[in-house]
């Protein structure tokens, strides 16, 4: 069962950011990279900023990452939301990743254990019909992770 | 910075129109529509002007009150630049100003109305969730949808690389509100804030609570802007256009209102380093030099993080800076929101605060500052575009 509710928006890829959704619903999470400079990206973009190729390849992050800065959210903007309220959104990086961060949710934690800084596990949510998000916890806190 | 050069701009505002500002869904009587067109016309009273005198129209952020129905419904007989703003949300409130001088610097019109009408009971609130963000798909799936969550994540990392606590998040929410309590046109005039209000409110999303947040309003508001020659004509006193600009720095994409990933050095700030060499360049002015301010005001954390990136004070000083009194009307050095601003008076996605920044250079605010002669004033920020102006006293 997702960790949201179920009529919580997915993800509706695009030609853009389409090699990313590819790479979650295969459980990976792949990050875009110039294939002529290997200038990492996000999100992606079709054009490289720093040297303007335009080929590109995905390449894995690790799957621990550390919150760079996070949210208590303690209202709902959209009903999907109630179920997990107060929750935290927080920005992560990957050791290895330079220039790419990522918005996502930390679970399994109380809210008020939350800090910059701390490190957090990759566990992927699974919405149905073959698309996974990525979402972080602290780690060994989900066992099935 | 140091004055450089006397200003190179060449247009003035003359004329300034509002609603009435309301709670959102306290207009009901008439469309948001309706509502923008007799700001506007209020707008083109206050100067002396009629429809008829009007060429160009400018707004922002995608105003759904699309200027050749303007034209249509107020009768304008030649539209001759009818343009917006690209993106940044309420970062275009002074690019609207500003391209309306480039417009009229250019002789490719006369006289321009920059307006943003918002009913946010009539069409949707900011607050909530809604459909086509750009790169929404990097945030709703997170549940990271409104802009108090996408910027409290920079007043968090802000907060913990700098010696800024709440008691200064509150200052800037303590000092909107008496400022309001001055201005019988704020929403919240008559409402009065304690600091154990204030810390006695529902968290929004940490580190802001309820008052660190602007309101959701409906209304609407305009200015008028011509060259500096015909505002002599003007029935009412012009305010001078020193300088305004419009832009971001590099790498902001959507900046905190997607991916969130802005260039490390200026990810807890506005994004105003790329903008204030240039605010301040083209007026010949330092921050010292200016009087009074109206900084956008969407959330209390992001006013300190202006405070620093214009240079009113150090980075890492703002808490500091508020806490000495310093934006307290009417004796700090830079009194600050002066009608109440986003806080207190209304969120007309900044519109409002231009409006108030006319008022203290004509010497008609409800908080005015004494003999005040320069006024700054900010577009959104955190967002990318965004843009200033700066205003002065003829």
């Amino acid at each position: 069962m997702a960790w949201f509710s179920p009529d919580m928006p997915r993800p509706s890829p695009n030609m853009d950011d389409a090699g990313f959704w590819e790479g979650c619903a295969a459980r990976r999470l792949r990050f875009q990279y110039c294939a002529q400079c290997a200038t990492a990206r996000h999100p992606p973009t079709p054009i490289c900023p720093a040297c303007r190729g335009t080929e590109v390849r995905w390449q894995e992050a690790p799957a621990q990452a550390e919150v760079y800065t996070y949210t208590v959210i303690h209202y709902a903007a959209h009903p999907a939301v109630n179920v997990r309220l107060p929750y935290v959104a927080a920005v992560v990086t990957f050791a290895g990743v330079d220039g790419v961060r990522l918005v996502s949710n930390i679970t399994d934690c109380e809210a008020s254990a939350v800090k910059i800084g701390m490190p957090v596990q990759l566990w992927w949510d699974d919405l149905g019909d073959g698309m996974f998000v990525p979402r972080f916890a602290p780690p060994g806190a989900r066992r099935s992770a | 910075m140091t004055v450089v050069e006397g200003s190179r701009s060449r247009c003035c505002i003359v004329g300034i129109g509002q609603s009435e500002y309301t709670k959102w869904g306290g207009i009901k009587d008439r469309s948001q529509f309706q509502v923008t067109a007799q700001a506007i016309l209020a707008a083109l009273d206050d100067a002396g002007l009629r429809p008829e005198d009007v060429d160009g129209l400018t707004s922002y952020s995608n105003d759904s009150n699309e200027p050749h129905l303007m034209q249509v419904a107020l009768g304008i007989p030649k539209l001759r630049v009818a343009a917006m703003v690209w993106g940044g949300a309420g970062g275009g409130t002074c690019g609207s100003v500003s391209l309306a001088c480039s417009a009229i610097e250019s002789g490719r019109a006369d006289v321009v109305v920059a307006y943003r009408g918002l009913c946010q009971g009539q069409a949707r609130r900011f607050g909530r969730h809604g459909p086509g963000r750009v790169n929404g798909n990097f945030v709703d799936p997170f549940g990271l949808m409104a802009p108090p969550q996408m910027l409290a994540m920079i007043v968090q990392r802000f907060m913990h690389l700098y010696p800024i606590t709440a008691d200064h998040l509150a200052e800037v929410a303590l000092n909107a509100r008496a400022n309001a309590n001055r201005n019988p046109r704020a929403v919240m005039h008559g409402r009065t804030l304690t600091r154990e209000d204030y810390f006695a409110a529902r968290w929004i999303a940490e580190p802001l609570r309820l008052y660190d947040c602007c309101l959701e309003t409906d209304g609407a508001a305009a200015v008028v802007i011509t060259s500096r020659q015909r505002a002599r004509d003007a029935k009412s006193r012009p305010v001078e256009i020193l300088s305004a600009v419009q832009g971001s720095g590099p790498g902001w994409g959507n900046g905190a209102l997607s991916g969130h990933n802005m260039p490390d050095a200026d990810y807890a700030s506005t994004g105003y380093r790329t903008l204030a060499p240039d605010l301040f360049g083209a007026a010949g002015l330092a921050p010292k030099d200016i009087d009074v301010a109206q900084i956008y005001d969407h959330f209390s954390g992001m006013v300190l993080m202006a405070l620093e990136d214009l240079g009113f004070c150090g980075k890492g000083e703002s808490g500091a800076f508020v806490a000495s009194g310093a934006i307290r009307w009417p004796d700090g050095d830079l009194p600050l929101n002066t009608s109440g601003g986003q806080l207190s008076e209304a969120y007309v996605h900044g519109m409002n605060l231009i409006v108030e920044g006319v008022r203290q250079m004509r010497g008609t605010s409800t908080s005015q500052v004494k003999d005040a002669r320069t006024c700054l004033v900010t577009g959104g920020l955190g967002v990318a575009p965004s843009s200033a102006i700066i205003l002065g006293r003829t």
